[in-house]
């Protein structure tokens, strides 16, 4: 430690977790993520439980088809979200900004179909105040939804640097820890979706 | 940054600060210990704000239905019409009051000032890891406070559920009367929220990823490890709160029907999810407050501090049984007494890594060289008034005694033996402490140690009686006590409670001058006035923009006083060798002892 210390540059770390500060933030922002949709989904859980009524079945308000259909566009935006990364990794200009625009394209169709569902919805009179059906369901795919919206502005952000070279010299870390968000927010689709509506 | 490796390790930046223009130096700044400062100042706003919110329920409860003196003509109509208190502004005081103190004082005093502050300096390193998302984290804080305070602006007043909010009082405007400012106070709160995760994100990963080489787990200071368990409490903790705040606002303007019974919904649900935050919260509050105690203990005592591993642990027992023991503030709401007898005995179990604290905080002082300064005062007060809070704090765990003591003022006498007596106390405790590396100047140690005599008299006398208050079975947010016929035998004893609670108000005012003219013309401070072991008193005062020139090497733990083997002073900075070769724990064979530049040690 002695020797070293003299010659010691000024950014030399030794005692991390080996991972850089922003890969480790992002884990972490999405440990307090996790608690926000586990708070939703209990309350959710509770409430089902312990209503009155019975609980609409699934099919009975909302379309499973076209949602079914959904989740497999955002289960495929992952895998690009990978490929995008893994473009990256090898140096592959135009594979990066290829694969990000991907998954821009199949979040925005993501986000599209939802706010189709929910026009079609509100159309037939189905709203946030229709009892804890309509309460719970328009809070949690809202907020589910609200994060999709946040990451393809992220998404498209990152497409547009990746195609002017942005993330050529070797720095694609960004695509990493967004690429982090992006699969979390797809695995918490695929809660919801089972609960919401297929259970 | 200048790169300099011709330095010797630990090196910090003295006198090369650049140029910035005000508005990034002050205002909008990255640097981790303007942020500190930024809410340091806010924050002591906020808790006078608070204070003053305090005086005014305590008239009302001294003097019910008389016209408020003094500032009785300055309230509109709708709050006190000819200085006569409304219930419904009774209603926003006790709520607001609460609000203001638990997030807009105490919380950001404990995380926003000493997390920002002093977990780069104390690891050594020269800023948080995402500096802007600091500054993000600070403003955010500041705009939930100022939408906060707007809820007194608006029609229908603040919000007036009380600070716990509970359902369907807080989710349906007519009872309460107030619409706009209970959805105020959850925006705010949302707000709040998203500040704290942003605070916590960074305080973990700079914790876990920037410290000096070195600088190993067991070697953190306290008062760093202290902060960095609360900040992964209200990583975890925050987010709940933010959800079920949304529920609520929800239910308030979108229709839905989360807590409201008349659509099905659960009134309990939200007891539940605000517990469930709300409990960690206690810690996120109590273990900043700790790690000072520890900090200015065992500085001013001259010794190593007690116990230091079971410390650590004791944090992280703490915090774990924070987790679950929510329902012990929900034994009244009608819950399986079997599930009440669990998170009893959870309860009682905290008591045991407490009692650890408590004990080693006296091992620390046992036959130490103790130094009566303001710093160390607060911290021996912090002990004192936190056995007798923590003691309280079992008795209502039971579940017996709680089904008496329930709503009444024994829990409001609990809370700020706590909240003032213990976390406030250790913030005052800090701010004596830090001030010097915060400002370059002293405050005054004579107006200090009268501030601290003055306080904690009067915080006896005012929050004691309210013990007896309570077992006389005064409820906690009554308007008007008079009303009762067995509550009016004690209105003496209110009456008591509230001049001394104006005394207590005073002596803050005291603490307020010293801290402005300190900052203004106190004395310059030298590096480091107390003699301290930690990184943050090896820079000058007040430390740099970036910290350090070269990044420090830490040899040994931050409570290294009065070490048998250096003979000349009773203290050794962690980043500084003594001139003997029992190797330290952990350090590698074969080490020279000549690569280190002693800062402050001359």
């Amino acid at each position: 430690m002695g020797a070293q210390a003299a010659t010691m540059t000024a950014d030399a770390q030794e005692t991390g977790v080996g991972a850089y500060d922003s890969k480790v933030g992002m884990w972490v922002f999405l440990g307090s993520e996790v608690m926000f949709f586990t708070g939703l989904i209990g309350a959710y859980v509770i409430l089902r439980f312990g209503a009155s009524g019975t609980w609409p079945l699934p099919g009975e308000v909302l379309a499973v088809p076209i949602t079914a259909v959904n989740t497999f566009i955002l289960i495929c935006s992952s895998v690009s979200m990978v490929k995008a990364f893994a473009a990256a990794e090898g140096g592959d200009h135009r594979g990066t900004w290829m694969w990000l625009l991907a998954t821009f394209v199949m979040g925005s169709v993501f986000l599209g179909i939802q706010v189709y569902e929910y026009a079609e919805l509100i159309g037939h009179g189905f709203l946030p105040s229709t009892g804890l059906y309509g309460s719970t369901f328009f809070t949690m795919t809202g907020f589910h939804g609200f994060h999709v919206f946040l990451g393809v502005l992220c998404v498209g952000f990152t497409t547009v640097k990746a195609y002017m070279g942005g993330y050529s010299d070797g720095s694609y870390r960004s695509i990493e820890v967004l690429g982090l968000y992006w699969h979390f927010v797809d695995l918490v689709w695929i809660i919801l979706f089972t609960i919401v509506y297929l259970i | 940054m200048a790169t300099v490796t011709t330095e010797a390790a630990g090196t910090p930046v003295t006198d090369v600060e650049h140029e910035q223009s005000f508005l990034r130096k002050y205002v909008f700044s990255t640097d981790h210990k303007v942020i500190g400062v930024q809410f340091l100042i806010t924050s002591l706003l906020f808790l006078l704000f608070g204070g003053l919110l305090a005086l005014l329920i305590r008239w009302q409860i001294a003097a019910p239905g008389e016209p408020i003196p003094l500032i009785g003509g300055l309230f509109p109509e709708a709050m006190a019409p000819s200085g006569i208190m409304l219930p419904e502004f009774y209603n926003s005081l006790v709520t607001m009051h609460g609000t203001f103190m638990v997030f807009f004082a105490i919380m950001p005093l404990l995380v926003g000032v000493f997390a920002n502050f002093l977990i780069p300096l104390q690891i050594g390193a020269r800023d948080m890891a995402f500096p802007r998302l600091n500054m993000a984290s600070f403003w955010l804080a500041f705009a939930a406070g100022l939408i906060m305070l707007a809820g007194f602006l608006v029609e229908g007043g603040a919000a007036g559920a009380g600070w716990t909010s509970y359902a369907p009082l807080s989710a349906n405007p007519e009872y309460t009367g107030v619409s706009l400012g209970q959805q105020l106070w959850c925006v705010s709160l949302v707000v709040l929220g998203l500040s704290s995760i942003a605070g916590s994100v960074n305080y973990i990963t700079t914790v876990i990823n920037n410290r000096a080489e070195g600088m190993t787990w067991f070697r953190l200071p306290l008062s760093v490890w202290s902060l960095f368990i609360t900040a992964i409490l209200a990583l975890l903790a925050l987010p709940i709160l933010s959800g079920a705040v949304i529920m609520l606002l929800f239910d308030q303007t979108l229709g839905t029907q989360f807590f409201l019974q008349s659509g099905g919904g659960q009134p309990l649900l939200w007891q539940h999810l605000f517990w469930f935050f709300g409990h960690p919260e206690v810690y996120i509050l109590i273990l900043p407050a700790m790690g000072i105690a520890s900090e200015v203990i065992a500085n001013g005592s001259r010794k190593p501090i007690f116990g230091y591993k079971s410390m650590v642990f004791a944090m992280v027992a703490i915090s774990f049984l924070g987790f679950i023991v929510w329902g012990h503030h929900m034994f009244q709401s009608g819950m399986n007494p079997t599930l009440g007898t669990s998170f009893m005995i959870s309860t009682l179990v905290i008591a045991v890594p407490s009692a650890i604290k408590t004990f080693n905080w006296m091992g620390t002082m046992w036959r130490g060289n103790i130094q009566l300064r303001t710093s160390n005062l607060f911290g021996i007060g912090f002990v004192m008034l936190f056995v007798i809070g923590g003691l309280s704090g079992i008795y209502m765990a039971s579940t017996p005694v709680d089904v008496y003591i329930h709503d009444t003022y024994y829990i409001v006498a609990h809370i700020h033996y706590v909240l003032f007596g213990g976390s406030l106390f250790a913030i005052f405790a800090g701010i004596y402490y830090w001030f010097p590396k915060m400002f370059g100047r002293m405050m005054s140690e004579t107006v200090g140690k009268i501030h601290f005599a003055l306080t904690f008299v009067f915080f006896n006398l005012a929050f004691l009686p309210m013990h007896e208050v309570g077992l006389g079975g005064m409820m906690r947010r009554i308007y008007d006590a008079s009303n009762y016929q067995y509550l009016q035998d004690m209105q003496g004893l209110n009456e008591f409670i509230s001049w001394s609670a104006l005394g207590l108000f005073l002596v803050g005012l005291i603490f307020a001058g010293n801290f402005i003219y300190g900052m203004l013309w106190g004395e310059e401070a030298e590096a480091n006035p107390w003699n301290a072991n930690t990184l943050e008193w090896q820079t000058p005062s007040p430390a740099k923009h970036g910290n350090w020139v070269t990044l420090p090497t830490v040899y040994h733990g931050a409570y290294e006083y009065s070490h048998p083997e250096v003979s000349d002073k009773d203290w050794l900075a962690q980043n500084e060798r003594p001139e003997v070769v029992t190797p330290y724990e952990g350090e590698p064979e074969g080490a020279g002892s000549t690569d280190v530049a002693p800062a402050g040690a001359g």
